[in-house]
């Protein structure tokens, strides 16, 4: 075996480390261990990346050398990778993006307490991405639960602890009804490890007995999953908890934290039932028609927000609507139009919450839209990271956003023709509606203002993440063609 | 009909743990005081581990315990749904845990329990 091969174990075990030590050292040194050790894993997860592009494959990691129906696993291929660099990297520069808000709206003396909450978070997002057992990843999501909400809940004020409650209730809902979902397929199959169930499940799916539970187990992983990533009818705590956060908590939760509860989803599809399966239950088209009303309802209820980071709230709404559109496209198009919107929201969504945040520095910490008017000609930095956010999410191209579009057209047209009907008008309406709202707060952080606090003397870290959210974006949009490529050949080898 | 309810009786201690789970998660979604919202939460994992526990015992047999070197698998029980249990507790009793911490920080800062007044009163401090 060599090296490169044990990288997803250790990012994920080390992650966990990190945050026990991050937790009795003080607020600096907790920071600088935290970044040290997620630029590692970053490092980590890109050697792992290359190495898996090289060899054209994926392979399975025995925890403690134990067999199949014993040991416990983790799988990599092209996809996990792709998905550990990214939420490594977005990881990295969401931190340095919100630092000094981290330092100014913690409690005195609990800012270790915050890089603890992000080593964990991040911990559990590698196993979420990488693991093979269903229970595992059952253990990992309420990790990323209990992170998540803490995140939240470390700016104190009265809003971020009702917002973080009604977070943790909603999210508990989604463990139970996921966990349900696991002891009952448990229950008929015996297994816990993704390839035996899927043997299992096939042999079962072809006698026809248990057709009736078998649609139950898929609606509850689907339904448990998708009010934890905030999948429409489900997703009346997110406005309250993201808007509220820190900028980097807002930034992390929007970007990172939803997508790993879908690449769970994904993974189950694809690996426990099979696409085949998932098709004939009809549960897809459910998901399929949430995404598409996510899609227009959290663009509409974008519009009516006077709050900033509340307007960018709700469109994360609307864009977790083109991962589960992606997901109910009955379609290997539509799967890879899902894989491509993770890692384009990723790398978006937190350069807009960071930016927002820079916004309210230069306001005297308001984020209303008034309020922050002209911000962008006194943060220049943040104003050129909002315009390039705001364009990629309206779908201009060269920018992710774009991508995104494209592949969830294409995935609609290889589709049938109800669906792509409807596809191809929602993605119309919503490009219109991104751009009704986003476009006039361009206008407005660079129109004249007399108000707001002066010009700041630009911080290194922030002016470092702010470009290399920048050229991110760019470069996804430029080199979109390999980038679908290796999810295509990714998803390929997770059907496997 | 007739074998639905038989099923259903036959099957006693599942058709007992879903009912449990039903309990637990409509008081955890729709109870407005949150203590009887945590109340709920142990319901409804209860009813998850109590599945567990009946889907795991096979009548007859004995606990997964070697003695005297009989190996045989066909005199034991699956040991796994056992673990399963354990490990959901360890998860449940962490978020009660987290949970409760949070409720005393939000009477403290209210002084109510109920859910949507601790909202609106939020709302309005923010405001």
């Amino acid at each position: 075996m060599e090296l490169v091969q044990n990288f997803p174990f250790i990012t994920i075990v080390f992650s966990l480390t990190c945050g026990v030590f991050c937790a009795v050292l003080h607020g600096k040194g907790a920071k600088r261990l935290c970044l040290s050790w997620l630029t590692l894993t970053f490092a980590m997860s890109l050697a792992v990346l290359i190495y898996t592009l090289k060899t054209d494959g994926s392979y399975i990691y025995r925890m403690g050398k134990w067999n199949a129906p014993w040991g416990n696993e983790i799988r990599v291929g092209p996809l996990e990778a792709l998905m550990a660099t990214a939420f490594s990297g977005v990881m990295i520069l969401s931190l340095l993006g919100g630092m000094h808000h981290i330092f100014a709206d913690c409690e005195p003396g609990k800012t270790n307490l915050y890089f603890t909450m992000v080593s964990l978070l991040m911990s559990s997002l590698f196993a979420l991405i990488y693991t093979n057992d269903l229970f595992t990843a059952y253990v990992f999501v309420e990790i990323n639960t209990i992170a998540s909400c803490a995140l939240v809940m470390l700016k104190s004020s009265g809003m971020t602890l009702v917002a973080t409650t009604r977070y943790l209730i909603m999210s508990l809902l989604g463990s139970g009804l996921f966990l349900l979902g696991i002891v009952i397929l448990y229950g008929i199959t015996g297994e816990l490890l993704m390839e035996s169930i899927a043997q299992k499940v096939q042999e079962i799916f072809a006698t026809g007995e248990y057709s009736l539970p078998l649609t139950v187990i898929i609606g509850f992983f689907s339904v448990g999953l998708a009010v934890k990533s905030a999948l429409f009818p489900f997703h009346s705590w997110l406005p309250d908890a993201h808007s509220s956060a820190t900028a980097s908590s807002s930034a992390i939760l929007s970007g990172l934290v939803l997508k790993g509860y879908v690449i769970v989803l994904i993974k189950i599809f694809y690996r426990v039932f099979g696409l085949g399966i998932i098709v004939s239950e009809r549960v897809s088209n459910f998901l399929f028609a949430f995404g598409i009303l996510a899609m227009i309802c959290g663009s509409v209820a974008a519009l009516r927000q006077k709050d900033l980071k509340r307007m960018l709230a709700y469109s994360s709404v609307a864009q977790v609507g083109y991962i589960y559109a992606g997901l109910g496209m009955h379609s290997e198009a539509g799967m890879v139009a899902a894989c491509v919107q993770i890692l384009a929201h990723a790398i978006t969504k937190p350069m807009l919450f960071c930016a927002a945040g820079g916004f309210m520095d230069v306001s005297g910490g308001h984020k209303s839209m008034s309020a922050i008017t002209g911000a962008g000609r006194r943060d220049p930095i943040a104003g050129a990271a909002f315009t390039v956010g705001a364009m990629s999410m309206i779908g201009i191209p060269f920018f992710a956003g774009f991508v995104t579009k494209l592949t969830l057209a294409e995935g609609a047209v290889g589709s049938d023709d109800i669906r792509m009907a409807i596809t191809l008008t929602a993605l119309v309406v919503s490009t219109v509606l991104n751009a009704m709202y986003y476009v006039p707060v361009i206008f407005n952080i660079f129109s004249r203002s007399d108000g707001g606090a002066k010009a700041l003397r630009p911080r290194a870290d922030y002016a470092f993440s702010m470009s290399v959210f920048m050229a991110a974006n760019v470069s996804f949009g430029v080199f979109s063609q390999q980038l679908t490529d290796a999810v295509r050949r990714g998803l390929e080898l997770f059907g496997m | 009909m007739p074998e639905l309810l038989k099923n259903l009786f036959d099957n006693y201690y599942e058709a007992a743990a879903v009912v449990i789970f039903g309990i637990g998660f409509t008081t955890l979604l729709m109870h407005r005081n949150l203590l009887k919202k945590i109340i709920g939460l142990n319901f409804m994992d209860s009813g998850i581990y109590l599945f567990l526990a009946a889907k795991g015992y096979i009548a007859g047999r004995l606990a997964p315990i070697v003695v005297d070197g009989d190996i045989d698998p066909s005199r034991y029980v699956n040991p796994i749904p056992t673990g399963l249990v354990l490990t959901g507790i360890v998860v449940s009793v962490s978020v009660t845990a987290f949970l409760l911490a949070l409720t005393c920080r939000l009477y403290d800062k209210f002084h109510t329990l109920d859910i949507d007044e601790i909202t609106y009163l939020a709302r309005k401090e923010r405001d």
